[in-house]
């Protein structure tokens, strides 16, 4: 999987540039270690990439469609693919890392999972693959995530995962995180922590990066096939850790000449003190055990931040990411809560495809962006829109 | 001598050190606080930085965490709460606190603070050890402030041996794989850890943490190292008594002479 990527591979410990690595108390070591020391030989193993394939071509449903959006293209006169991970069972990118992370769990001989959610696809990704497995699997998500995104919250206990709130801080999606290290720290051996996105202790920013992306690889061969080019001249993702955006850009980030846009969530308006805005608000800095960028005030407090979409109100970024953007290997916009309401109805009308909350932002910046008209340009359609339909509902799109 | 040097040079056993974090209950109690625990006799101190993401703390860390920073606790006041305390006490006092803060404080500038509020030492125990001796340790050498890590169950005898050889102040033994606030008796299960650390030959003064709460767990800890670190059960304390609860609380687990 990590074989065609030179440039943007961490080093031995963990690093991106000068972000990345494993800052975690003693507590954590053991567990952190175990997998580090064993990660790379386990899923490069040929049996455990037959049997991750397996799964994801005959119970995920891969691979998903590259579609030519036709009307989108026209109107915006450029040739717009979107790749439709919003058609993979669960109903977004999330499982691609979930079959993979429950299969090292097994050889890893864990009974337990622990996950955080905030959207509360990762959460149905973990429990559909601890359902799968007959594993055991407690989600932890924010009290206020667990308010808008209830339909999750119902498929997730279906699937018979136990769901606690989290209750401190903003009671979103890093406050989740939170309570799930503790539990892991609590739980050092019969537990596997599987983290939803491309953040946390090295090496899960490396683990999940190599299982997201059958994404791009996927993405190479289907643009050839359609267009007789394997290359894109952009591909833009919505990012909250970077789960996504990592899988989609990860076969090209040798590869110059593809344009990598990130797209993070402006809230209420980049400086109006209720934004996710990390590239543009952040500083470098230590969450989840990862040095990276992130939201803080002047004395390293960590900023509560805010979205209307659950799933990128984080107040960090995975330290790929902000090597990406150190480097300007990628270049970032940032959405508000009311552009992502707009471009979610606008792609609904257009190609009858209800986005997610989260891929909406990515999608928002096609209006931005002055392309030509010979470009091809992915769209990273991370999710569907099911989970979002009450605020769809309640925020009707406006000037 | 840098205090915590004199503290362990001069006393081997029954070490009691407290735990409890700056600006709590309420915003000026820090220096009343540490006076008090001085004049009942505690041999060290432990101030936690409040933090907004205390990852390795339980309930109680969390709520004196949140609470000292909406009272308006930062770093600045804190080094100035220490400074005024230092004018009536030489007990010696260790900062602890998640790294983050330091870095964001600029970690130089945050070292010579210490320096000037008469800091003892540091525990930060999300900072990697090999991360410290490339980026920290010497800048803290030179400017004597001592440093503790940390080790529990899970810890190899060899990675024991490093945190051992770095830890110039003490080595701090986690009981049991837990975050903080614990209230479980001392096992068997963890004696046999405590005698397999007895047995390693190491360096470093060994205090034990999480979960110590009463008289039993402190003498049972203290039994098997040099002493003991009690940080919730305290912080609990404080917030049903406030600071008059202090001398009966210290008193029941170690009689003031
Ligand atoms: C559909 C969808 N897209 C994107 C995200 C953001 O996560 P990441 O940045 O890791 O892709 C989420 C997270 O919940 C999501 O559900």
């Amino acid at each position: 999987m990590g074989q065609t990527v030179n440039n943007f591979r961490p080093t031995e410990k963990g690093y991106y540039g000068p972000y990345g690595g494993a800052f975690i108390p003693e507590m954590l070591y053991a567990n952190i270690e175990n997998i580090r020391s064993q990660y790379q030989e386990i899923i490069s193993d040929t049996a455990f990439q037959e049997e991750f394939h397996h799964l994801l071509k005959h119970y995920v449903g891969r691979p998903t469609p590259l579609y030519f959006a036709r009307r989108l293209s026209e109107e915006f006169a450029t040739n717009i693919y979107l790749k439709r991970e919003d058609l993979c069972h669960t109903g977004a990118h999330k499982v691609n890392n979930t079959i993979g992370q429950i299969l090292l769990a097994q050889r890893l001989k864990k009974k337990r999972i622990i996950a955080e959610t905030g959207a509360g696809q990762h959460g149905v990704a973990t429990a559909t693959v601890c359902a799968l497995m007959g594993l055991e699997c407690i989600v932890y998500m924010g009290e206020h995530d667990i308010a808008r995104q209830a339909p999750n919250v119902q498929r997730m206990k279906m699937l018979g995962a136990e769901v606690r709130p989290a209750l401190s801080g903003s009671k979103t999606l890093k406050d989740a995180t939170n309570e799930a290290i503790r539990d892991w720290i609590n739980n050092p051996n019969d537990t596997h922590y599987i983290i939803g996105s491309v953040v946390g202790p090295h090496p899960y920013p490396d683990m999940v990066t190599q299982f997201q992306s059958i994404i791009s690889e996927e993405i190479k061969w289907q643009l050839k096939e359609q267009t007789s080019k394997e290359n894109p001249d952009y591909i833009i993702a919505c990012v909250g850790g970077g789960s996504n955006a990592a899988g989609a850009f990860y076969h090209y980030l040798d590869n110059e000449e593809v344009k990598l846009i990130l797209v993070e969530a402006a809230g209420e308006g980049i400086n109006s003190g209720k934004s996710a805005a990390t590239s543009v608000l952040g500083t470098q800095g230590v969450i989840h055990g990862s040095m990276t960028l992130l939201m803080q005030d002047e004395f390293g407090q960590i900023l509560e931040p805010h979205s209307i979409s659950a799933g990128l109100d984080y107040p960090g970024i995975g330290p790929l990411h902000a090597h990406l953007i150190n480097t300007k290997r990628a270049q970032v916009f940032a959405v508000t809560d009311n552009e992502a309401i707009n471009a979610a109805y606008h792609l609904t009308r257009k190609e009858g495809i209800i986005p997610a909350l989260e891929t909406a932002h990515a999608l928002s910046i096609l209006k931005d962006i002055k392309f030509k008209e010979d470009d091809i340009v992915v769209v990273n359609l991370s999710g569907r829109g099911d989970k979002d339909m009450n605020t769809y509902m309640a925020n009707t799109p406006k000037k | 001598m840098n205090r915590l040097k004199e503290l362990f040079h001069n006393k081997n056993n029954d070490i009691l050190n407290i735990y409890f974090t700056a600006g709590f209950p309420e915003l000026q109690d820090t220096e009343k606080i540490i006076k008090e625990l001085d004049d009942v006799g505690v041999d060290l101190i432990e101030l936690g930085m409040p933090y907004s993401d205390p990852l390795a703390d339980g309930e109680t860390i969390q709520r004196s965490s949140s609470k000292a920073l909406k009272n308006g606790l930062q770093l600045d006041l804190l080094f100035q709460q220490i400074k005024n305390a230092r004018k009536s006490t030489d007990i010696p006092i260790m900062l602890m606190g998640y790294y983050n803060q330091i870095l964001q404080y600029g970690p130089e500038k945050f070292f010579d603070k210490c320096n000037e509020s008469q800091i003892d030492g540091l525990i930060i125990p999300d900072v990697p050890m090999d991360y410290y001796a490339n980026h920290l340790q010497e800048e803290l050498e030179r400017r004597e402030i001592m440093m503790t890590f940390l080790i529990t169950p899970e810890t190899s005898d060899e990675r024991i041996k490093q945190a051992d050889t770095l830890s110039s102040a003490f080595l701090y033994v986690v009981s049991k794989s837990s975050i903080t606030g614990g209230v479980n008796n001392v096992t068997s299960k963890q004696e046999n850890y405590f005698n397999r650390l007895n047995q390693l030959n190491l360096k470093a003064p060994r205090l034990i943490g999480f979960g110590i709460h009463d008289r039993d767990t402190f003498i049972k800890a203290s039994r098997n190292a040099n002493g003991a670190i009690i940080g919730s059960a305290f912080i609990r304390m404080l917030e049903q008594e406030g600071i008059q609860g202090i001398k009966k609380f210290i008193n029941d687990i170690r009689p003031i002479n």
